[in-house]
């Protein structure tokens, strides 16, 4: 067994472990907690296939910025010791084999089909080659879903001050609502 | 490179991952646990992408783009989904989704 192999093992066994315990754990804020082990191993195997500038926008984008954003929701909604109720057994049973079914249908697809791996050689990726395609709009230029992203970061965030604003200049519904 | 690891084993990993993922969204009845699931499901979407630029098209960077572009849009939605969840918490004073069923403003 080499390394590589060892290193593959150990990542796919956190990912499964710790994605299973986020849907199932009982405290918000652990699932939280067990959502980041789960990325941060996701960005360890794009290491291992050689794909530096994505494991790292995944550390730093991922890991660092969507699972703190939900980190800091959870403290401002709920109290870190509350459990959540136990859902009942039927649902979570019948959930659970619709589930299983769906995924050995995919697992039995996958191993039924023959990928055909590829004898190319492949491509450096280095941060050059990445600037250059992100901003190329000729064949294998990406400027017009970069262009496209680029909008809809501004219309979310946009739109993000604006729904969480606290209220607007004639609705002062929120307040109201609370007494 | 990856000797020894079949392109199988990435695909069976990311579908596990991903039908855990909808379990979460299937059964949980918090909206931040709901956002999470969703977390899980594009997550393991792009682990396909990355497995299938590098086993069968290397020469290519196509898979590796279009996870950059998943991770923006997953960051994006995150934001808008975590705004909307703290204004319906000021609103109901509650996230659990069997208690917010009404839209009037």
């Amino acid at each position: 067994m080499t390394a590589n192999q060892i290193m593959f093992i150990l990542f796919s066994v956190m990912i499964v472990t710790f994605s299973i315990l986020t849907v199932t754990s009982r405290k918000i804020l652990r699932a939280a907690v067990y959502l980041l082990f789960v990325l941060v191993s996701t960005s360890g195997l794009y290491f291992m296939l050689n794909y530096q500038f994505l494991a790292a926008i995944q550390l730093t984008l991922y890991a660092g910025g969507i699972v703190v954003l939900i980190i800091f929701s959870i403290l401002l909604t709920s109290h870190i010791s509350q459990k959540f109720e136990s859902i009942e057994w039927k649902k979570s049973f019948f959930t659970a084999l619709a589930v299983i079914g769906g995924a050995i249908v995919t697992i039995v697809t996958i191993l039924d089909h023959r990928f055909a791996a590829s004898k190319q050689a492949a491509a450096e990726v280095n941060m050059r080659f990445i600037g250059k395609s992100l901003l190329w709009t000729g064949f294998e230029g990406y400027a017009l879903p970069f262009e496209v992203i680029s909008v809809l970061l501004i219309a979310a965030m946009v739109a993000a001050i604006v729904i969480a604003k606290k209220s607007g200049p004639s609705g002062s519904d929120s307040q109201t609502l609370k007494k | 490179m990856n000797t020894g690891i079949p392109i199988q084993y990435f695909l069976i990993l990311a579908t596990i991952m991903f039908f855990t993922g909808i379990y979460g969204f299937l059964t949980r009845r918090n909206l931040i646990t709901i956002l999470m699931s969703t977390e899980l499901i594009l997550n393991s979407v792009n682990i396909n992408f990355m497995a299938f630029n590098r086993y069968l098209f290397p020469h290519k960077l196509d898979g590796m783009f279009f996870s950059l572009f998943i991770i923006a849009v997953a960051a994006a939605e995150a934001a808008v989904a975590i705004s909307i969840i703290i204004n319906i918490y000021r609103r109901f004073t509650t996230i659990n989704v069997e208690d917010v069923d009404e839209m009037k403003y």
